[in-house]
């Protein structure tokens, strides 16, 4: 039995494309008509989640243990209620702060050596823990209680909310999480106590004086290299940054062309100076520039980019390519892409060329490859 | 005792049938109901007990006024309750 499989969260379904002899071949979809905001599937255990945001109905967990062929619902993360006596959380924008589950933006799966550990990243901004395979949940209170969390706000959502989590490959209780907006904070103890890390990063849209605040940045998207840890890459929403002590500095990477705006990055796991984004122009329009769907890859550490455009649509063609809608396989290096106008590529050259495996499916929130590690 | 009743839209997603319930306010009837189908509670309302933003629950024709609480009174007997939802989106 073939086990590359790639999952595709959209606004009307998940999807799974699954490699045969001939090539990749899509699957009819799971939750059709449904909203699917997240996927994963859990190395340790094989099970399947997906989380739904139902709208009215609200957000929902499925859980599969049988590679998709039937789905049980499963508790969703809970916030606690607010003290009596607790103001309200207001946002620098003046927007009051739910305390209330209002999105499972990201699930990703604990240490190996944790088992059925769990991680979720939520929008308004907390970050859940299961170690029971998603039975339960637990909210992770040192993070929810931070003071500084009140500087928090919504960048392209209304709140704020926890989109990256990175485990650190050797060390289980080494955690990394990022939050839009709300900069990059570490953990060293499995979540007991956190750090705002993540000085250099800059949002040159706010005050001078707010501009480099770690706990205000927009960070877009983080992703590490699993092989060499400390190499970090960053999309922000201004610009294209790269760490090499594991997110505590960052120095801007420029020029990139055709631009460095965009929403995901996704690094090499065994060479640290390649990573691939996908450039949009910047900010208020989101859209490929000139309109041709792109893809941006360095393989110095940034010194310099290619940009591949074989097999992808344009000109005239206005894909936005959100966060988690690119990936590569850990198993066999393939990478796969996602867009808002329901494109989905395939590439098996390291993003040199692209192959379509539909043009037509409805927007693409995430794309996730089934891992064996 | 009351009938609790649920739309067609929510019944694509949880078991909800139409279900009879004790209970001397919509908050007691509807516990009751949850603690037959659990995974209902979060479909009609929030970790904390409210009614979610775009649902409605009106009892003998009269939506609800407690939307926090749901501390509305249900009569004795025969009351209908029903369970719906704002039909929007896209």
């Amino acid at each position: 039995m073939n086990q590359d499989k790639l999952r595709i969260a959209t606004r009307k379904g998940l999807f799974t494309a699954g490699r045969q002899a001939d090539g990749w071949r899509l699957d009819p979809p799971a939750f059709l008509g449904d909203n699917v905001s997240a996927v994963m599937r859990h190395p340790v255990s094989g099970a399947l989640y997906a989380a739904l945001d139902h709208g009215h109905f609200g957000v929902k967990l499925q859980r599969s243990r049988d590679d998709g062929a039937t789905w049980e619902e499963i508790p969703v993360p809970a916030y606690p209620s607010p003290a009596e006596d607790a103001e309200p959380w207001v946002d620098i924008m003046g927007r009051t702060i739910p305390d209330s589950l209002q999105l499972i933006w990201c699930l990703e799966p604990g240490h190996p050596d944790q088992g059925e550990r769990l991680w979720a990243g939520t929008v308004p901004g907390g970050l859940f823990r299961s170690d029971d395979g998603g039975d339960s949940w637990q909210l992770v209170e040192s993070l929810w209680n931070d003071p500084s969390r009140k500087k928090w706000f919504g960048g392209g959502m209304d709140y704020p909310g926890i989109h990256s989590i990175l485990v650190h490959p050797d060390r289980p209780g080494d955690i990394t999480i990022a939050i839009s907006c709300g900069g990059i904070w570490h953990s060293a103890d499995d979540g007991a106590t956190w750090e705002s890390i993540g000085q250099g990063l800059e949002a040159p849209y706010t005050p001078p004086e707010h501009a480099f605040d770690p706990v205000i940045q927009d960070v877009h998207r983080l992703a590490r290299c699993l092989g060499e840890p400390d190499r970090m890459w960053l999309q922000h929403h201004a610009g294209i940054y790269r760490s090499d002590d594991a997110g505590r500095n960052w120095r801007r990477i420029q020029p990139v062309s055709p631009g460095d705006f965009g929403f995901p990055v996704v690094v090499d796991p065994s060479n640290a100076n390649r990573a691939w984004f996908v450039p949009e122009i910047k900010d208020e329009h989101r859209i490929p520039p000139d309109g041709q769907v792109a893809v941006n890859r360095t393989d110095d550490g940034g010194a310099s980019f290619t940009t591949y455009r074989e097999g992808l649509p344009g000109p005239l063609a206005y894909d936005l390519v959100f966060r988690h809608a690119l990936d590569r396989g850990r198993d066999h290096g393939a990478i796969a892409m996602g867009s808002t106008t329901g494109g989905l590529w395939l590439s098996e050259d390291d993003g040199a060329s692209w192959q379509t495996l539909s043009a037509h499916l409805p927007p693409v929130y995430a794309v996730r490859f089934d891992s064996t590690h | 005792m009351a009938t609790v009743h649920f739309t067609a839209n929510l019944r694509r997603h949880v078991q909800c049938p139409s279900t009879e319930a004790p209970g001397a306010t919509v908050a007691e009837v509807l516990d009751n109901v949850f603690a037959q189908f659990p995974f209902l509670r979060g479909y009609v309302v929030d970790e904390h007990g409210a009614l979610r933003k775009h649902m409605v629950i009106f009892v003998n024709g009269i939506a609800v006024a407690d939307r926090r609480g749901l501390g509305d009174p249900v009569p004795e007997s025969g009351s209908e309750i029903f369970v719906m939802q704002a039909l929007s989106g896209g």
